[in-house]
């Protein structure tokens, strides 16, 4: 799986939410993109995560 | 009470804080030194391990304004604009597209694009600009909620270069004229809203001072004065001395 | 008078289309809240002060207390002119194709209860009078007729801009106001310009200086310029008929009414007249009252400083030595030539005349008085 950019290896079956936590994301804190489509918040819990998959994390930063 | 409204919210300061270029502990304070009560912030890939979110530094209660920076065309700001929303702070969005990486100018016709479909999509678009009077009318009609054209290239500091430009867009829109990019000093930010601006926004000025803290609280007081003198409307600076001429009423019967 | 009920005049009749628009309701409710004996000198000083004036310094410069300030007033008023026309003064003439009318209006020697000779020019008589006019070096002409959607209807109004186009460059009308489909068709036949004058813009005094035909009709009228730029036509044409009734509050209006309509189409030019009531044939004794001389400059020079790049036009209603002193101080355009008569430029008139004109120059002469004043004379503006 690519993560921002980084090759990441799936232990196991997981969902969105399970694969943040284990980073250590706040769920609150983070938007997630999965092959170029916005994963709504409500669906952190169902949506599920390939290997195969093209994921980004994004979150705010300082900016003007 | 004079407040600027902008997207369904009233704010009593007209001091737009930009977060980027500080380091995280001062965030807080600058914000609080400035009185800011709306905050700009950009969008990037989440560090990894989720450590050090700028969100962590932001007093409550402040409304954040993402911006769209890093797009360099009208779907990459609707892109960033849409993952923004979805970060649940609000529906504001500063659409910023740049396609000139020497003067970091924006890109008005994909930023006139970008501000219409968000605008549809129910966003409080509030688009960064070059202040063209023709092109701002445009922002108007797409939906913009506010209009931020440029004083003078962004991080320049060199103040308010397009000036009599912005007095043009000032008299001629009827939304918040909101000066960003370029306000070096706060006898800049001053002028601004002597002009009529509704608000200014800045942040190299601030981020780049020996005391940012300090600095933060001088704009603040300079956006005050401005928006106070304004407010009271000028009054007849004599110019030159009197003008010797012929009456030009002199025919009347 | 009549004893029967009169109709609503805020009310549309049934061919008249109405467009989505709140510029007449914001003119309206802003010129009720104008009180001209609100404002002071300071209050004009003040707006002589600033680059551009708000609606506030609008109303200063209206207002009585800017009367003792007129030279100040005047010198801002000649910037802006020179600013924006340099040293050009165009020059145009009128040209009444008929004065068939239904409108009863009170002021004017077209009403249809006035006995005056009517007539119409046949389009040959139209020719001959557009070459007689094109002769005396003219590249600009406004056609206008009295109100008759059976005498001078559409088509035949038309036929004479067709023939207008072919020899002039610019061709303006000044009819009764239509429906943005006929302005569309009468651009399509070479009309550009559009002027229709609200007379007053009091609501009240609106209806009672128009007891009948349809021009009692007031919103109707007031959106006219609108709709002429929805047909497509390039430029209007606003003023109120200084004298009739409260002229600063006209006045202001008027302004307003044009200051909307440019935010709301910023590309349709913006022209104003500011015509003062004259005495016809069997009224001598109308005349503008309040409005004298100065208060007619005072008009002229708040519009200049209030709307800068619109065009002012100086009518033949007022004396020669009035109107060559206002071009190049705050007018920018000038009739001459000019008969207020159906025809009369190559034959004998067909129908009288509307009004009694102070300045009969001819063209020779009026070119002539604005180089004396080193000015330019321009005949056209456009390609």
């Amino acid at each position: 799986m690519l993560v921002n950019g980084q090759e990441k290896t799936l232990g196991s079956e997981a969902t969105v939410k399970d694969f943040l936590e284990s980073e250590g994301y706040k769920l609150h804190r983070v938007v997630v993109e999965k092959n170029g489509v916005i994963v709504p918040k409500k669906n952190f819990e169902t949506e599920k995560l390939f290997e195969t998959d093209k994921v980004e994390i994004i979150w705010f930063v300082g900016g003007g | 009470m004079d407040l600027l409204n902008i997207g369904g919210k009233s704010f009593s300061s007209r001091f737009i804080l930009g977060s980027g270029k500080f380091s995280l502990e001062i965030t807080k304070a600058v914000i609080e030194q400035g009185g800011a009560q709306i905050a700009t912030l950009a969008l990037r890939r989440a560090n990894a391990g989720g450590k050090e979110n700028i969100l962590d530094y932001i007093p409550k209660g402040i409304t954040l304004l993402p911006n769209t920076s890093g797009a360099r065309n009208a779907l990459e700001a609707v892109r960033i604009a849409r993952l923004a929303r979805e970060l649940g702070c609000g529906d504001f969005v500063k659409i910023e597209v740049i396609n000139d990486s020497k003067y970091l100018f924006p890109d008005n016709a994909e930023t006139i694009k970008a501000t219409e479909i968000l605008a549809k999509e129910g966003f409080v678009v509030m688009p960064y600009m070059f202040p063209d009077l023709i092109d701002a009318r445009r922002l108007r009609d797409a939906g913009a909620a506010s209009i931020m054209p440029l004083g003078a290239p962004i991080g320049s500091n060199k103040g308010l270069l397009t000036r009599d430009f912005i007095k043009i867009l000032i008299d001629e829109i009827a939304l918040p004229i909101i000066v960003d990019a370029g306000i070096g000093k706060p006898s800049q930010a001053c002028e601004a809203m002597e002009l009529g601006a509704a608000a200014v926004m800045a942040n190299t000025a601030i981020a780049t001072a020996k005391d940012a803290r300090l600095m933060a609280a001088a704009f603040k007081s300079a956006i005050e004065a401005g928006r106070t003198a304004y407010l009271a409307g000028f009054g007849r600076v004599l110019e030159q001395s009197a003008e010797a001429s012929s009456p030009l009423t002199g025919f009347l019967e | 008078m009549s004893t029967t009920q009169k109709s609503d005049h805020m009310k549309y009749l049934a061919d008249m289309e109405i467009i989505d628009s709140d510029i007449m309701n914001a003119v309206l409710s802003q010129t009720a809240d104008y009180d001209y004996t609100a404002y002071q000198k300071s209050d004009v000083l003040n707006a002589l002060k600033k680059d551009v004036i708000d609606f506030y310094d609008y109303r200063a410069l209206l207002s009585p207390a800017a009367e003792e300030l007129l030279e100040d007033i005047a010198k801002r008023a000649r910037q802006e002119t020179r600013k924006r026309f340099g040293n050009s003064v165009s020059m145009f003439t009128p040209l009444y194709i008929s004065n068939y009318c239904v409108n009863q209006c009170l002021y004017c020697g077209f009403n249809c209860k006035n006995k005056i000779t009517r007539g119409k020019l046949s389009y040959d008589e139209t020719e001959s009078e557009l070459k007689a006019i094109a002769e005396t070096g003219l590249k600009e002409i406004l056609l206008l007729t009295g109100e008759s959607k059976k005498l001078s209807d559409v088509k035949y109004i038309g036929e004479a801009v067709r023939l207008a186009a072919k020899y002039f460059s610019t061709v303006g009308i000044e009819i009764y106001p239509l429906n943005s489909g006929e302005y569309a068709y009468l651009h399509s036949c070479g009309a550009d310009f559009v002027s229709v004058y609200q007379e007053t813009y009091d609501t009240d005094a609106y209806e009672l200086y128009h007891p009948g035909g349809p021009k009692r009709v007031y919103p109707y009228r007031f959106n006219a310029q609108e709709r002429a730029v929805i047909g497509g036509m390039r430029g209007v044409s606003f003023g109120a008929l200084l004298g009739l009734h409260d002229f600063r509050k006209d006045a202001y209006a008027a302004g307003l009414h044009a200051y909307y309509l440019q935010q709301k189409y910023p590309h349709a030019e913006i022209s104003f007249s500011v015509p003062r009531l004259r005495a016809y044939k069997n009224n001598a004794e109308n005349n503008p009252r309040d409005v004298r001389e100065k208060q007619l400059l005072q008009v002229l020079f708040a519009y200049r400083i209030f709307m800068p790049s619109a065009s002012i036009t100086i009518s033949t209603r007022e004396r020669a030595g009035f109107r060559d002193n206002v071009i190049g101080l705050a007018a920018n355009k000038i009739s001459a030539g000019v008969r207020v008569g159906v025809g009369g430029h190559e034959s004998e008139k067909k129908g009288d005349e509307q009004f009694e004109i102070a300045d009969g120059r001819s063209v020779a002469e009026v070119h002539e008085a604005i180089l004396n004043k080193g000015l330019q004379p321009v005949y056209t503006d456009y390609l």
